[in-house]
């Protein structure tokens, strides 16, 4: 190896910036469904009854305990098989693009509840009687008082996650969706160029997720000066 | 449903003539146990001298820890990965490259996990040796100084020893990243536990037995560390640290 070839990655700027997309979408459906879905089994673990606490638990263990890869693959393999039981049609297919997204918001949640359930019980239980006993009811009094103290307080961790799931996604790379990570890996058998690429392809994530940290840096000084 | 589930396929012959089913399982879940093991074991190692060298006075020390830290820790795995596997050995000498390329299959796919999976990993273990490093109290190392320990001592033999026992914990989660993250050794070919289940899936096309072994044995193991760690982690408390 004497010579870059760095203008190789000029001309398959188009492509790569399409990969970028998917990416981006995919941490950002991931992110977002995954908080959501996670709220949900943290305040399961928490405050429901204990048989879906128990379940919460379980689902969370088993996702927690199995490497990305392999949901990855659960997903992409069998969910068309339960499919085409379910709607009876046998030619429906998911396709990379939604396996991917339903395995991140299903491993996600598992790791995002995780984090959400530490931020919940770290609210003071005096938060909770107090608005109870104002006459507001459960439901309310963790909408309105303990939800928005815990996730301000978990914040950091939130990002945190948030550029790990943004790194994990390149894993897709496994069923062959062209997200960054796969695209640059096109790119770089057409041209002949593994060196460059992978080089840039690890600068710009280095770039990103440095921005990242920053920003976990920044909301964590703030919640300690307060 | 037309799936028909057959739970003897396990102990079937494969169609590629490698053996019985389980027995593809049995030597993923060999190659998984021991690229996790030895990288844990590298990766702690590493990480003691790295998250030591972030706490220390000289910045010539602390400066490129740091770096080290940050760089391993905000590539994803799989891109660390592609980089020891196809660009590293583009980049060696030509004499160099060329043996590496030249090694058998399995060899190099399994030292070039190793070496990703250690380095990745020590990034991430040499915060929590900071961590735990930064939390054994002030007046622990005062007090080493003032009974005449140097500052090389002092580290060795009373603070390093403490911040130890106060991360089992965290390492215990940590080396659960390791065993899973080494999933990721099938990208370039290693057939561990994930890579054989694969492969079973699609010559037995059983995928649901296949996929739901792998899922009880990644369990299992995840549980056995778990139940152990529990273990050590009671006798090695610190005593008069709370939650440690």
């Amino acid at each position: 190896m004497d010579t870059f070839n760095w203008g190789a990655l000029n001309r398959a700027w188009p492509y790569l910036l399409d990969g970028m997309a998917t990416t981006a979408m995919l941490t950002i459906v991931g992110m977002v469904l995954g908080i959501l879905f996670g709220t949900g089994l943290a305040i399961a673990r928490l405050f429901g009854p204990p048989w879906l606490a128990r379940m919460a638990r379980f689902y969370t263990d088993v996702f927690r305990s199995i490497p990305l890869i392999l949901t990855i693959f659960w997903v992409y393999f069998l969910v068309p098989y339960a499919l085409r039981a379910i709607t009876g049609n046998p030619n429906l297919d998911v396709g990379p693009v939604y396996a991917a997204l339903t395995a991140f918001v299903l491993a996600e949640a598992a790791y995002f509840g995780e984090i959400i359930r530490g931020g919940l019980s770290s609210v003071p239980k005096g938060q909770m009687q107090a608005a109870i006993a104002l006459g507001m009811g459960r439901f309310t009094a963790l909408r309105l008082i303990v939800l928005p103290q815990a996730f301000r307080n978990m914040t950091p961790s939130l990002i945190n996650q948030s550029i790990g799931l943004l790194m994990d996604t390149s894993l897709v790379y496994v069923i062959s969706l062209n997200d960054f990570l796969g695209a640059a890996t096109k790119v770089a058998q057409r041209d002949g160029t593994v060196v460059e690429v992978y080089l840039f392809v690890a600068f710009v994530y280095l770039a990103i997720c440095s921005i990242g940290t920053a920003l976990v840096a920044v909301t964590r000084r703030r919640i300690e000066q307060r | 449903m037309n799936y028909s589930w057959d739970f003897l396929v396990y102990f079937k012959q494969s169609v590629t003539g490698e053996g019985v089913y389980w027995r593809l399982l049995a030597t993923g879940l060999g190659w998984t146990v021991l690229l996790s093991l030895s990288a844990w074991v590298l990766a702690l190692a590493l990480a003691l001298g790295i998250g030591t060298a972030r706490t220390l006075p000289s910045p010539w020390l602390r400066w490129p820890a740091a770096v080290y830290v940050h760089c391993f820790r905000n590539v994803p795995l799989l891109v660390q990965v592609f980089l020891w596997f196809y660009v590293v050995p583009e980049l060696l000498p030509e004499s160099m490259g060329r043996a590496i390329k030249q090694a058998p299959a399995t060899t190099s796919q399994f030292f070039t996990m190793l070496l990703a999976l250690t380095l990745f990993t020590a990034a991430k273990a040499a915060e929590l040796v900071r961590a735990g490093i930064e939390s054994v109290p002030r007046g622990q190392k005062q007090a080493a100084m003032a009974m005449g320990f140097g500052f090389v001592d002092a580290y060795r033999l009373v603070i390093v020893p403490q911040a130890l026992r106060i991360i089992v914990a965290p390492l215990t989660s940590d080396f659960m990243n390791v065993f899973k993250n080494s999933a990721v050794a099938l990208t370039i070919g290693l057939m561990e536990l994930t890579g054989r289940t694969r492969q079973f899936s699609e010559f037995s096309a059983q995928p649901f037995e296949a996929f739901l072994a792998a899922t009880l044995i990644y369990m299992g193991v995840t549980w056995c560390v778990v139940l152990l760690m529990r273990h050590v982690e009671v006798r090695l408390r610190v005593p008069g640290m709370a939650g440690a």
